[in-house]
C-alpha cells in the first residue's frame, strides 16, 4: 500500500475502474466525457464550473486536472482564482445561510 | 527571464547528444512508456516516409532579438550562426529547380540575416510565389532599418506567421520577454495598416500560439475565436488564422521541463494525447529542413538535435530531390509532440 492517501501519479490510472466494473465504469466515462462537450454552454464555462466544483469538492486529482485544463484552454490565472471565489462564496454562503435555521430554533425554544 | 542562449551559458542541455539520451532513456527505457517508433509500429505507420514535397523550410540563422523561455532553436542575441550568402545561392539553384512550391523561412529572427531582404528577391526571381516568413513580431519595432518590414512583405507577397502565446501582457511577456506584448500589438497594428491579416485580403497574416508552460495546446478553433475576440475588443487587430502548435521536448523546453519537474508527466500527456491519424500529415512528410550551413534535415526539430537526413545526400549543394525523397524519416520521442490531439506542425492542427 502507499503510504500516503494521495498520490498524483494516481489520477493517470483513473481509466482503471472500468477493470472492475466494466459496464458502469465505460457508462460513467461516456457521459462523464458528454458533459464536458461544447453544448448550451462552451467547453470553457464548463472547464470553470468544474475548476470551482473541484475546490468545494477537496478533489485534489480535480483541481491538477482542470487547472491544466483551464490553462490548455488559455483561461488566465485571474479567471481561474475568480472561479474558485465563486465556489467558496457558495460555501461560505451555505453555512451562513443556516445561521437563519439557528436564529429559528433560538426564537422558538427562547421565551 | 533569461537574457542568454544555452549555448551561451554552457548549459548541458546544449549539446545535442545529451537531448538524445534524456528522450531515449528513463521512462522510455524501462518501458514505461512506449517508444515512438513502437506506437507507430502499432498502425503500420513505420518507417514513416516522405510524401510529396511541397514546401522548403530555410533557416536563416540561430540570431535573435529575444531569448523566449521555450525556445527549440536556443535562439539569442548572442547566436552567431548566419546562413551565408554562398549558402543562399546554393539554395536559390535548388528553388529554381524543386517540385516545393513554398518557401518557408524561419530562424531565430530570419529577417536579421543581413542578406534577407535579396534572398527574398531572388528567390522571388527564382519563381517562388507562396513565401512564409516566421516573424517575431517585435522584430519590426527592434530598430529603425526593421521599420519598413511590413511594406517589404507586402511588396513580395509574403505570407506573415507571428508567434503570439496570448492575448494578455503578463503571459507574453513571461514566456517572451518584457515589453514583447506592447511591441507585437504595435507590430500587428502596423501589418494591419498596410493591409495583412484584414478580412478579405489577400495578405495573410497567421498567428501561432504555443502554450507557455508544460501543458498541450487547447482546441485551435477555439483559442482562435478568444484571440479574435480580444485582440479585436482590445487593440483593433485582426489576422486570419492561428496555429495551435505543441511545445516539443527539446533545448529550452527540455531544459525548463526537467528544472521544473515536469518531464515525466509532459511525456505522459503527450503520449496520452497521441493520435495515429495525425501521424499521416506531420510536417516532415511534405517539408524538408535547411540549416544556417546548408544541411538538410526531417523537420526544423530534428535540426536542433543534429539529426540529419538518413539519405546519401546530405547538404545542399548536393541536393537531389529523388534521391532525397526516397529516405525514412528520422523518428525519436520529440516526434510525439507533433501528434498529440489534433496534431501539430509549423501549419497548425494536421489531422
Amino acid at each position: 500500500m502507499s503510504k500516503s492517501y494521495y498520490d498524483a501519479a494516481d489520477l493517470r490510472k483513473f481509466g482503471k475502474i472500468t477493470e472492475w466494473s466494466e459496464d458502469l465504469g465505460n457508462k460513467f466515462f461516456e457521459y462523464y466525457g458528454k458533459v464536458f462537450e461544447e453544448g448550451a454552454l462552451t467547453a470553457r464555462e464548463k472547464s470553470l464550473i468544474a475548476l470551482a466544483v473541484a475546490h468545494t469538492e477537496q478533489c485534489p486529482y480535480c483541481i491538477d486536472a482542470y487547472t491544466k485544463d483551464g490553462l490548455q484552454r488559455g483561461i488566465t490565472k485571474e479567471e481561474m482564482m475568480e472561479a474558485i471565489h465563486v465556489g467558496a462564496a457558495i460555501k461560505s454562503g451555505a453555512t451562513l445561510v443556516h445561521g437563519v435555521q439557528m436564529m429559528n430554533k433560538v426564537n422558538k425554544l427562547e421565551m | 527571464m533569461a537574457t542568454k542562449s544555452l549555448k551561451a551559458r554552457n548549459n548541458d542541455i546544449a549539446n545535442t547528444s545529451r537531448q538524445m539520451e534524456i528522450l531515449s532513456s528513463g521512462i522510455f527505457a524501462d518501458g514505461e512508456l512506449p517508444t515512438f517508433a513502437v506506437k507507430i509500429k502499432e498502425t503500420n505507420q513505420f518507417p514513416l516516409r516522405p510524401k510529396k514535397l511541397e514546401i522548403l523550410q530555410i533557416n536563416l540563422g540561430y540570431m535573435c532579438n529575444q531569448v523566449c523561455e521555450h525556445c527549440h532553436v536556443d535562439a539569442g542575441p548572442d547566436r552567431k550562426e548566419i546562413m551565408t550568402i554562398d549558402t543562399m545561392n546554393q539554395c536559390l539553384e535548388v528553388i529554381k529547380n524543386t517540385g516545393a512550391h513554398t518557401l518557408d523561412l524561419t530562424g531565430g529572427a530570419p529577417e536579421m540575416n543581413p542578406n534577407f531582404r535579396w534572398f527574398v528577391e531572388e528567390a522571388s526571381k527564382a519563381g517562388i510565389k507562396d513565401f512564409i516568413v516566421r516573424s517575431n513580431l517585435t522584430i519590426i519595432r527592434a530598430n529603425k532599418k526593421y521599420y519598413d518590414l511590413p511594406e517589404f512583405f507586402k511588396k513580395h507577397n509574403v505570407h506573415v506567421v507571428s508567434s503570439m502565446p496570448h492575448w494578455t501582457r503578463g503571459k507574453t511577456d513571461k514566456q517572451r520577454g518584457n515589453g514583447v506584448f506592447d511591441k507585437s500589438i504595435k507590430a500587428l497594428q502596423e501589418l494591419n495598416d498596410v493591409g495583412y491579416g484584414v478580412k478579405g485580403s489577400a495578405l495573410k497574416l497567421d498567428l501561432v500560439y504555443n502554450p507557455s508552460g508544460a501543458f498541450l495546446p487547447g482546441d485551435q478553433m477555439a483559442l482562435e475565436n478568444d484571440f479574435k475576440k480580444a485582440l479585436k475588443a482590445d487593440f483593433n487587430i485582426d489576422f486570419h488564422s492561428l496555429f495551435a502548435i505543441t511545445n516539443l521536448p527539446i533545448s529550452r523546453f527540455l531544459d525548463y521541463l526537467i528544472a521544473s519537474e515536469n518531464y515525466e508527466d509532459y511525456m505522459y500527456s503527450l503520449v496520452d494525447a497521441y493520435n495515429p491519424s495525425a501521424v499521416e500529415n506531420v510536417m516532415c512528410t511534405n517539408t524538408l529542413s535547411v540549416s544556417w550551413d546548408g544541411y538538410l534535415y526531417d523537420c526544423d526539430f530534428n535540426q536542433m538535435l543534429n539529426l540529419k537526413v538518413a539519405s546519401k545526400v546530405k547538404h545542399i549543394a548536393d541536393y537531389n530531390e529523388e534521391i532525397l525523397q526516397n529516405r525514412n524519416i528520422i523518428i525519436n520521442q520529440h516526434c510525439y509532440g507533433c501528434t498529440a490531439g489534433a496534431g501539430s506542425s509549423c501549419q497548425g492542427v494536421v489531422a
